[in-house]
């Protein structure tokens, strides 16, 4: 329909600022290492399939010596350490990361495949906010409502591949600032980033074992939260994989923090801004290609509007430009892995096994590489499963009600509770949904909107435990 | 400071006022001389008439919107920027806070490392003093509503006359990191160190407004800022304790805040300098279908 209006030059961003290593060796006590064993696996390039390097993988003998760096730099180093202090350097942290801001940028849609327009604007600059806002509350921790609590002790943090740079900046900014030291576990998929950021601490002066970075897959991260030395368990993921570390910290006494996934419902009312309301559920499903807990994933509207809301919305997906991650006009980039494209390939043919509508605008996808097209549902029903399982990929489920109490009983029907979108033009509205709306952050008239004030995190199986705000704090303190 | 050395003569510099931005003379053409600890001439300090501080009242309020406006994210990476400038010249302060005080070289060293930590705090202050002072009440009816901190708008503050510059600091950032303009009177006998500063806050991405210093004498000044109807807040920390029920008297005219509070300057800070400063505004909004 639109694929002809707009043609556009390649923009692409440069990459020689990038320099991407052979290998990759762990990060522990300041410095890198090989895994003992020597064992590593590729990270690849999701959007040609390149292998990118060979990353270190921490067996259980690295991950022991991770936490011992990290134990001994709480007793003796980070944890006595003036919270003004502290405060200094990662402040550092922050400043470097801005600094570097475009390399980064540029290594993290390398190798998660996100659009450059994106980790530019959203991922790092975000990063290094996250690490500034919580420097500020280093030396501050009395006047945070927790009373005179301390640090936990050591953080074993296990993040995912869909934002690898900034979820680090969630679980160490945090930590750090409250006197605790990590063992931080990037995704298998996307370890780059993390690896760059422990050069920054590097650069930062930061003492050694205060960040240990240990890459591995599941395997790794079992180890890590499993580790008797661990304090804390802070993890992102799937509800499945959170279960699991659920199950097995029982009896341990570990602090837990848990952000899983999502099924969210986007719920747009006939009176909303219906041009706003377009590109936000754009945004809330194909930001990011999906990958993103608190998607928007669930299309609610109502009936009346339905059938022009749809028109609408098919139009724009038409301009949606899919391609090449570095690309600056790229809007949708690569699937970050086989894995989750095969996940996502397989709930999409259950949608339409299900009876389901599936459509997709005109979209060539590349030759190479991981790729899903922008893609929508119609006449999905409360059961289909693409109504209550989480795709983690760029497809919309649309769903219609009649009522307001109808809105509220269908976007509450589901297991999960991270986020929810409200589209109207009435206030009073708004604040009505949003009290009955069991979910942990509420968009009204925008979605997908993140800031390091904001506390972030779930209801129900989506998890327990904030990051973001004073709130995020009492993740990391003896409270 | 020193003329000595290498025969190279030293290149003295003019401390003059600060205000809008700018770094003007007096409108009045005087100077007062400024002395040090053991009573030898510094420098001529401009000194600052009725009329520059009515100039510098509406270069504040002229800034305020736009200040107070910026996000709080904004204004914790400006404020920022200042410590690191201030780290930069630290030397420099230390020399004249030696001079002006007194302090042997690594006294006024660590008073201007204090100086700048005190800075760094109040820094981290701008984003999250809406969750410590602000937040939602639960009413008894359908409503949601909330409370958040505004900023009053320009705030007059009388800086402590012995601490000349961790004491200035320490009664300046509080005021404008929460988005207030102000409009200092620096220690009379001290003021070198102060107009250092403003060169700092000059170069710092802080709006022209924000700050704006005035040398002089306080006796002088002060009831001119306590008395003006476009000021809302006054601090008198600075003033005789004489003068203050006059103060206090004439702020009464235009139902200025008034805060006071000496401290020992080196201890640990408190959110109350910028509590004193904020507004509490309460929204209601009714929910319903």
């Amino acid at each position: 329909m639109a694929e002809s209006v707009w043609q556009y030059a390649p923009a692409p961003q440069e990459r020689e600022i990038v320099t991407i290593a052979p290998s990759y060796g762990l990060f522990v006590d300041g410095e890198f290492a090989p895994a003992e064993d020597e064992q590593t696996f590729a990270t690849v390039n999701p959007a040609s399939e390149e292998p990118l390097a060979q990353v270190a993988l921490a067996g259980q003998a690295d991950v022991d010596r991770a936490v011992r760096a990290a134990r001994a730099a709480f007793e003796n180093v980070w944890g006595p350490m003036p919270g003004a202090q502290r405060a200094k350097y990662i402040y550092r942290i922050a400043r470097i990361i801005a600094e570097r801001a475009r390399e980064f940028a540029v290594l993290e849609s390398i190798d998660n495949g996100k659009p450059i327009r994106e980790s530019r604007d959203v991922d790092v600059p975000l990063a290094s906010a996250h690490f500034f806002y919580y420097a500020g509350w280093a030396d501050k921790l009395e006047y945070a409502g927790y009373g005179a609590a301390g640090p936990v002790g050591v953080a074993g943090q296990i993040i995912p591949w869909n934002f690898p740079l900034l979820m680090a900046a969630w679980k160490l900014a945090p930590a750090l600032a409250a006197g605790n030291t990590c063992v931080l576990k990037p995704a298998e998929t996307t370890p780059l980033t993390a690896l760059l950021l422990a050069e920054v601490c590097q650069q930062a002066g930061l003492p050694p074992g205060v960040v240990n970075i240990v890459t591995g897959a599941g395997e790794t991260g079992a180890a890590v939260a499993g580790h008797p030395g661990v304090d804390k368990i802070a993890f992102t993921g799937s509800t499945e994989v959170g279960k699991l570390i659920l199950g097995s910290a029982a009896g341990t006494g570990k602090k837990l923090t848990m952000e899983l996934g999502g099924k969210a419902a986007n719920v747009v009312f006939e009176d909303a801004p219906m041009e706003a309301a377009v590109e936000g559920i754009v945004n809330g499903i194909f930001f990011n290609q999906g990958h993103v807990c608190c998607a928007g994933s669930r299309l609610l509207v109502q009936e009346s509007v339905a059938d022009t809301l749809l028109d609408r919305l098919k139009g724009r997906l038409g301009t949606l430009r899919l391609g090449d991650p570095l690309d600056k006009n790229t809007d949708i980039g690569a699937i970050n892995s086989r894995e989750q494209l095969e996940k996502i390939r397989e709930l999409s043919a259950a949608g339409e096994t299900e009876g389901a509508q599936r459509w997709s605008p005109p979209c060539p996808l590349p030759d190479r590489g991981y790729w899903f097209p922008p893609t929508l549902f119609t006449g999905v029903s409360p059961a289909h499963r693409i109504a209550r399982e989480e795709i983690f990929g760029p497809v919309l489920s649309v769903l219609t009600f009649r009522t307001p109490a109808e809105a509220v009983q269908k976007a509450n029907n589901t297991p999960y509770g991270l986020s929810a979108g409200i589209w109207t033009e009435k206030g009073s509205r708004i604040l009505w949904m949003a009290q009955r709306l069991r979910a942990g952050v509420v968009w009204a008239n925008t979605y997908n909107r993140f800031d390091p004030a904001s506390p972030f995190g779930g209801y129900r199986e989506s998890g327990f435990g904030r990051e973001g705000g004073r709130h995020g704090l009492e993740a990391y303190l003896d409270v | 400071m020193s003329d000595q050395g290498a025969g190279r003569l030293a290149v003295r510099k003019t401390y003059k006022l600060f205000i809008g931005g700018a770094f003007p003379r007096s409108e009045s053409g005087r100077t007062y001389q400024v002395a040090g600890h053991d009573g030898a001439p510094l420098a001529h300090a401009a000194q600052a008439s009725r009329k520059d501080a009515r100039d510098a009242v509406t270069a504040a309020r002229a800034a305020v919107g736009k200040w107070s406006g910026a996000t709080a994210y904004n204004r914790g990476q400006v404020l920022y920027r200042v410590a690191e400038m201030l780290e930069g010249r630290a030397a420099q302060f230390a020399a004249e806070v030696a001079a002006a005080e007194g302090a042997g070289e690594a006294e006024a060293a660590s008073r201007v490392d204090a100086a700048i930590d005190r800075w760094v705090w109040y820094a981290g202050w701008p984003d999250k003093v809406a969750q410590v002072a602000g937040g939602a009440n639960a009413v008894a009816g359908p409503y949601f509503n909330f409370s958040i901190p505004e900023p009053t708008g320009v705030v007059a503050v009388l800086a402590p006359q012995e601490s000349s510059l961790l004491g200035l600091v320490s009664v300046l950032a509080p005021v404008i990191a929460t988005g207030n303009a102000a409009v200092v009177v620096t220690s009379q006998r001290r003021p070198l160190p102060a107009v250092t500063l403003s060169e700092v806050l000059a170069t710092s991405d802080l709006p022209g407004g924000v700050v704006n210093m005035l040398t002089g004498v306080t006796a002088e000044l002060a009831p001119v800022l306590a008395g003006h109807m476009d000021v809302n807040a006054i601090d008198i920390t600075g003033a005789d304790p004489d003068a203050r029920a006059e103060l206090e008297r004439l702020a009464a005219a235009s139902v200025k805040r008034v805060f006071s509070a000496a401290e020992d300057w080196a201890a640990p800070p408190a959110p109350r300098r910028m509590l004193a400063f904020l507004e509490t505004k309460t929204v209601w909004h009714p929910m319903g279908t």
